[in-house]
């Protein structure tokens, strides 16, 4: 019994996922020795902030049963109004401001998604392809598109705050790894504790699983469904502010076709599109896996164009080995 | 104490837009008793259920729970009342554990805002040790086979103080073996004083556990009593309000050959399978699974094709390489698995009665509405589809309406072989009847008929000419004057 378990467990999907990170790292390093550095790990910290969080959006809209592609565009219209208002109409110079409306047109969004899925039930796919037009028509036509690429003082400040601070002693390049980074590892720690140690979490892994027997079981599938929907509009919006201070850009389309990376992501950490499986350790793995090649590519000698062809070879690869072990797991049944 | 009266129900009522699904129900449960209640697909069963669950609320009549009139209760009032379902689906999570599957619920009706695993280990524990079931609790439940996974929604059923257990259909997706181990918990639960509703239309089975038995019959009561009361003609007499003919079917022969096949083979199925299907004809094939009883109807509709050998259809040979041989050599196929393969369950009668012929209905582009109306209607009235239109959907339909529309479906396309794997599987007593009668009518309109069937009762009754399958070979071919136990003998290759 307890070589089973500790068999299944070294062929989880996170450990599979493990290992092929590893070897990635590996044939780097092998070819180029300066990966194994510091520098490397704050790169790829960096790099993957927005896509983790946007993940984890995702991930709990797939493992409620339903999927969202409209974060890109909430995310858009969640950075482009505030800096438009800051930028255009009165210089309102607060960290607290810029974020606070972002995090509440994300959340409105966010609603409205609920509202199209759970009480109008349509396909949760149809649904939020149509918020994600609404929100991107909307503000372009509205607003304009215009790039704004200078901060107010305060979120200028939460650009100058760096939790590290790592200087290269070959190059004296200096490495930054911003506050901001806290965001997504607080954002995972919470996300993995509501889902394993709420009722809430369990919920959502219910209604994944099946909606009948939620609703026979006497959960509130409604409300489940209007939580992930509006958490994912909510962390949608924060992490769109956060691109803006990060990058010092605010366009109506920054983040548009994220939601593919991100997806592939949750889908390669064990997400089943169908919903009800996955967790939080292993989307940080596949964020960690896809940001790893998205970065590190052109350090093998691919050129840089190859990439997105190697992330989709990745996002079969992991598809094939979750729906091996899905497979696998429904024969020899006990 | 185990006469004492648990619930007991008087004169129900409950109609659907002016359609009677229950007319006048009695029923009454003791404590600790084991209650079988049968009858017909459509007899209200399920509405029953329904309302005595507190899903449906009843048009008329009187609901007693221990004593006291509880007409108007929801599904929360019946749960704490002790009333305990288990639909077919069992309603349980494939994607989280034994242990979650089994707790979880409780802790929602406790209106919980955390989860405490701990509870939820110790509280599976306790339930599958009054069960007796071993099952280990971290398990996903889809990796559990369907007897674990009502074993599973029992032990949930019983953690909040049931008394009162309604088990439906349980035992359709189970082997023997299986259904002998549900037998034992259910009787462990009956020592605890537990009443138990099992809804089944076998008798057999019924036989095996039931204390008392009710049999219901178009939305009314029938008769009820205990079950050595019962004997096998009273009944389906019960069930279906008449005698069912037991007569066994004897055509008349005909030299008039329609179908031959000679030395089929596909290796690692079957080897040199030779018979042939004269007018008048209902073969039988049979054999244990493995013995290739299956894989023969799947080559002969070019599902898997044999290999070598040849096949002749009224004279003529064929060739069959793949489905679309079949079906235009005029070669219908009922699979054994109807739901999945034979139906397309969310569309109309009408849809699935006209799929295979649909080409008929062509003018041009356009598809002659009028006409695939008018043959669905006809169907319905010669098969005996009980159904208001030709417009609901399949799903909504019982085992055996649905197994109608299928052969249906293949009637209208003037089929000269027709193969069925396993016919009756799943349909009741009834409506068997009828699907075997159109079987001898449409043999004496000269199509040949091949049922594929394990159910040696129904192939005697039934099939003049049975071929025995053994390993992948011919083992016998005989008529339908040998006893059952010969034919079982023959099936087990056991010496004669």
């Amino acid at each position: 019994m307890n070589k089973l378990k500790t068999k299944s467990l070294l062929t989880s999907t996170q450990m599979i996922l493990l290992y092929v990170i590893v070897a990635f790292c590996l044939v780097v390093g092998i070819r180029q020795p300066a990966f194994f550095s510091p520098a490397t790990v704050i790169t790829i910290c960096r790099a993957g902030i927005f896509t983790m969080c946007f993940a984890l959006c995702e991930m709990v809209v797939l493992i409620s049963g339903g999927i969202d592609v409209s974060f890109p565009a909430i995310g858009c219209v969640a950075m482009y109004v505030p800096m438009y208002i800051i930028n255009r109409v009165t210089p309102i110079d607060s960290a607290l401001f810029a974020f606070g409306l972002a995090i509440l047109i994300g959340l409105l969004f966010g609603l409205l998604n609920g509202f199209l899925v759970s009480i109008l039930r349509l396909p949760p796919l149809i649904a939020t392809l149509a918020t994600s037009s609404i929100a991107s028509g909307g503000v372009v036509t509205l607003l304009g598109t215009r790039e704004f690429t200078t901060l107010p003082d305060s979120l200028q400040a939460i650009y100058n705050t760096n939790i590290i601070t790592y200087t290269a002693p070959g190059t004296g390049f200096t490495y930054l790894l911003n506050v901001l980074f806290l965001v997504p590892v607080l954002a995972c720690l919470g996300v993995a504790w509501m889902l394993r140690y709420t009722m809430l979490g369990r919920g959502l892994y219910a209604i994944g699983g099946d909606k009948n027997a939620a609703r026979v079981a006497g959960f509130n599938v409604r409300r489940l469904q209007f939580f992930a929907y509006t958490f994912s509009g909510v962390l949608t919006g924060a992490t769109a502010m956060m691109y803006t201070v990060l990058m010092h850009s605010s366009t109506t389309s920054a983040l548009m076709g994220d939601e593919m990376i991100v997806i592939a992501a949750c889908v390669i950490g064990g997400v089943r599109i169908t919903g009800g499986h996955g967790g939080v350790l292993g989307v940080v793995l596949g964020v960690v896996l896809i940001t790893l090649v998205q970065n590190n590519l052109n350090m093998l000698g691919i050129p840089t164009s190859w990439q997105t062809f190697v992330v989709g070879l990745i996002i079969l690869l992991g598809t094939i080995i979750t729906s091996w072990q899905a497979k696998r797991s429904s024969h020899g049944k006990a | 104490m185990a006469d004492e009266v648990f619930l007991k129900l008087k004169g129900i009522k409950k109609s659907f837009g002016g359609v009677h699904a229950l007319n006048g129900v009695d029923l009454e449960i003791r404590r600790g008793e084991i209650h079988c209640l049968a009858g017909e697909n459509g007899c209200g069963k399920s509405t029953l259920i329904k309302a005595i669950s507190g899903v449906h609320r009843v048009d008329e009549g009187e609901i007693w729970i221990e004593g006291k009139l509880c007409n108007k209760m929801n599904p929360i009032d019946a749960i704490n009342k002790g009333i305990q379902v288990i639909y077919q689906d069992f309603a349980v999570f494939p994607n989280l554990t034994v242990a979650e599957n089994i707790a979880l619920n409780g802790e929602v009706k406790n209106k919980a805002k955390l989860v405490n695993w701990k509870e939820i280990h110790r509280v599976a524990a306790e339930a599958m040790a009054q069960v007796g079931a071993e099952i280990d609790p971290d398990v996903k439940l889809e990796q559990l086979s369907v007897a674990n996974k009502q074993m599973v929604a029992i032990c949930r059923a019983i953690i909040n103080d049931a008394k009162f257990l309604i088990l439906d259909e349980p035992t359709t997706a189970l082997t023997a073996r299986e259904v002998e181990k549900l037998w034992t918990v259910v009787r462990a639960l009956k020592e605890k004083g537990i009443a138990v509703m099992i809804v089944n239309h076998k008798l057999d089975e019924i036989y095996q556990i039931a204390d008392r038995l009710t049999i219901l019959r178009n939305g009314a009561y029938v008769s009820s009593g205990p079950i050595h009361e019962y004997d096998q003609a009273r009944f389906t007499r019960d069930m279906t309000g008449r005698d069912i003919s037991q007569e066994k079917y004897l055509p008349k022969a005909s030299e008039e050959e329609i179908f031959r096949v000679e030395n089929l083979s596909l290796p690692g199925a079957f080897k040199d399978v030779s018979f042939s299907v004269h007018k008048g004809d209902v073969l039988g094939l049979t054999g244990l699974l493995g013995s290739g009883r299956g894989e023969i109807g799947e080559a002969l509709f070019g599902i898997e094709p044999a290999q070598s050998g040849h096949i002749y259809l009224n004279g003529q040979e064929i060739t069959i390489k793949n489905v679309a041989d079949a079906i235009h050599n005029k070669i219908g196929y009922v699979p054994e698995d109807r739901l999945t393969e034979g139906l397309f369950m969310d569309r109309s009668i009408l849809d699935n009665t006209i799929a295979t012929s649909i080409r008929k209905y062509f003018h041009g582009i356009k598809l002659d509405k009028a006409a695939m109306e008018e043959a669905t209607d006809r169907w319905i009235r010669e098969i005996g589809v009980v159904t208001p239109s030709s417009k609901p959907a399949v799903r909504t339909l019982s085992g055996g309406n649905a197994q109608k529309v299928v052969i249906s479906k293949w009637l209208n396309t003037d089929p000269k072989l027709f193969i069925l794997n396993g016919p009756t599987v799943g349909v009741d007593v009834g409506a068997k009847s009828e699907i075997h009668a159109i079987l001898r009518e449409l043999a004496q309109k000269g199509i040949g008929i091949i049922v594929i069937s394990d159910d040696l009762p129904e192939l005697l009754q039934n099939c003049n000419k049975i071929v025995v399958m053994r390993d992948g070979r011919v083992a016998a071919v005989v008529d339908n004057s040998i006893e059952q136990k010969e034919l079982s003998d023959l099936l087990m290759g056991r010496a004669e």
